[in-house]
């Protein structure tokens, strides 16, 4: 140790800089850090502008479409008489099946594998080909569920059916759900559950009293965002064979998941690649419905987190 | 290592450890330590920081094996009975050995449910109004929140969370209870009121407090434990017991020059 010294320190000479200079130098850094914010800016400015230009083109094809009948016709090789009542229901038999599949499956799956799994290489390799899954092209899932749900469970299914539809669709947003809650789990303080193991609690007992219910609104979150996603999806159905003029409805019942069905993406497509202007108006009304279906699925999820983080 | 200072009047030995070893993967934490902790005694844990003495405490209600790649070698016994033994349940020893952690931690729930929640799940039939009130007022809490019981446990001062976390731990009526620093994020007030809450348990229960404070173990506890230590060839820190003895000993005449050192405040 050697012994410290009265005088204080010279200064190291690298630090001999005239104020001037530093002066200067900091105006270019203050420069740099302007640059950056403008450049960032013209980004959101960029992505704002394409969506404005698509939603204002979208509303102003579609709008004049949109009427009572045009909600409850079926579709019809006449423009002006045609609807899209079958899309919309087969929309909603379809999503109402796909929450019923994903919540409990998705949700346990994240639990088990967040909560029990002990750390090893298999529950490792796990977790990496459920990230893999999300990131698999939709259409992969639809030659899946055409081979699976529509001919392997043809029993089942009956094959071409809102069911094999849902389950098609259920399985492409599996790993989003499970993603979803592991990483609401995940935010929970360990603390929490230390304090529930010290008191004699079973691992059951800790999650279901104090890690699900704070987990929960984020749980819910992804849910809600992963329907949004198989809402708007169109090339699973289509290779499962959903089929594009359904002129009745499903019946509400047990056999209404064993009939044929549509969806609105596919009716949208539908019109869209015909030769008429006034079927894509019609796609544009149809774009319209599905756009408010997906507005109200997001407000639903923001109020769901409010609610449940209060 | 000595133990010649303990007092002759042996009372009964609630926790012995006998040549505890503990690793965190290959990494050794804490190596071959043997002690015994008495009932109805405070023992206090001493020593610097990373020398092992809350990876032993864990031990005793094998919290230890919620930590990835934990492992426990050797004996740590509850009333001889051997805790890491096959057929023993980690819920039922927890139940039995209760814990306080050094940052109070409880659920993001009523003041009320907090206390009712441990009694539950482990059976209690009894009637749970009381049973809420006795435990707050054990815990020297109850004249300070009986009038908000509803509001969540978040809601008090850190003092408050971490006296409610002692009554949701006493309510169960464990017999040890394992304190890991329990003071080290409280001001000077809130930790002197947990210090006069541990004497007043120590009739009922066995505590042993894991401590920074050298002033905090020489005031409240029977027995000190004194842990140090030394780095290995490859550079890890490796915790061992140096000296185990009656609190009194320990800090005015310990047998080792380390613990001299580390009570007087040479070093740690």
């Amino acid at each position: 140790m050697t012994p410290l010294s009265s005088q204080a320190k010279p200064l190291d000479a690298g630090w001999d800089i005239e104020q001037k200079q530093v002066l200067k130098a900091l105006g270019r850094r203050q420069g740099i850090d302007q640059g950056f914010s403008w450049l960032a800016l013209s980004a959101v400015i960029f992505s704002l502008f394409v969506l404005v230009v698509l939603l204002a083109d979208v509303l102003i094809d579609g709008i004049p479409v949109l009427s009572w009948n045009f909600l409850t016709s079926f579709p019809s090789r006449k423009a002006e008489t045609a609807g899209i009542v079958s899309a919309l229901v087969g929309t909603i038999w379809v999503m109402v099946l796909v929450a019923l599949v994903t919540f409990p499956i998705g949700v346990g799956a994240g639990i088990f594998l967040e909560e029990f799994v002990p750390d090893s290489w298999l529950a490792r390799a796990i977790e990496i080909n459920i990230s893999n899954l999300a990131g698999v092209p939709s259409i992969i899932y639809g030659l899946l569920g055409l081979q699976v749900f529509v001919r392997i469970l043809f029993p089942i299914t009956q094959g071409r059916t809102v069911l094999a539809g849902a389950l098609t669709l259920a399985l492409l947003v599996l790993p989003i759900v499970i993603i979803a809650t592991r990483e609401s789990l995940r935010a929970i303080p360990g603390s929490l559950r230390q304090a529930g193991f010290a008191l004699g609690a079973t691992r059951w007992q800790v999650i279901r009293s104090h890690i699900f219910p704070l987990a929960l609104p984020g749980i819910l979150t992804g849910v809600i965002l992963a329907l949004s996603r198989a809402i708007g999806e169109t090339a699973p159905l289509i290779t499962i064979g959903a089929l594009t003029y359904i002129p009745f409805l499903p019946e509400l019942s047990l056999r209404g998941l064993q009939s044929p069905f549509t969806v609105l993406p596919i009716q949208i497509f539908n019109w869209v690649s015909r030769p008429q202007a006034d079927f894509h108006a019609l796609a544009a009304g149809a774009i319209i419905v599905l756009m408010v279906i997906l507005l109200l699925m997001n407000a639903t999820a923001i109020y769901l987190r409010n609610r449940f983080q209060k | 290592m000595t133990s010649q200072s303990v007092s002759p009047v042996a009372t009964e030995a609630a926790l012995r450890a006998k040549n505890v070893s503990v690793y965190y993967g290959s990494t050794l934490a804490v190596r071959d330590v043997n002690l015994d902790i008495f009932k109805n005694e405070i023992t206090a844990f001493i020593g610097p920081s990373g020398c092992g003495k809350s990876t032993l405490l864990r031990c005793f209600n094998r919290t230890n094996d919620l930590i990835r790649g934990a492992r426990v070698e050797g004996k740590a016994m509850f009333h001889g009975t051997d805790l890491y033994a096959k057929d023993v349940d980690p819920v039922y020893v927890r139940r039995r050995i209760g814990m306080v952690f050094q940052k109070p931690n409880p659920f993001t729930k009523s003041i009320y449910e907090n206390i009712a929640f441990a009694a539950r799940i482990n059976g209690y039939k009894g009637d749970m109004d009381e049973l809420v009130e006795n435990s707050l007022r054990r815990a020297a809490l109850w004249d300070e929140v009986k009038d908000k019981l509803r509001q969540s446990g978040l809601s008090l001062s850190g003092g408050q969370q971490q006296r409610l976390c002692i009554a949701r731990t006493i309510a169960i009526e464990p017999e040890v209870i394992l304190m890991d620093e329990p003071c080290s994020a409280l001001d000077p007030i809130s930790t002197l009121q947990i210090e006069e809450l541990m004497k007043e348990l120590e009739s009922r229960y066995t505590i042993v407090i894991v401590t920074h404070n050298m002033q905090q173990a020489s005031r409240i506890s029977d027995r000190t434990a004194f842990f140090n230590a030394e780095a290995t060839e490859s550079g890890n820190k490796v915790g061992y017991l140096v000296e185990y003895g009656d609190t009194e000993k320990i800090f005015n005449d310990p047998s080792e020059q380390a613990t001299q050192d580390y009570v007087s405040g040479r070093f740690g």
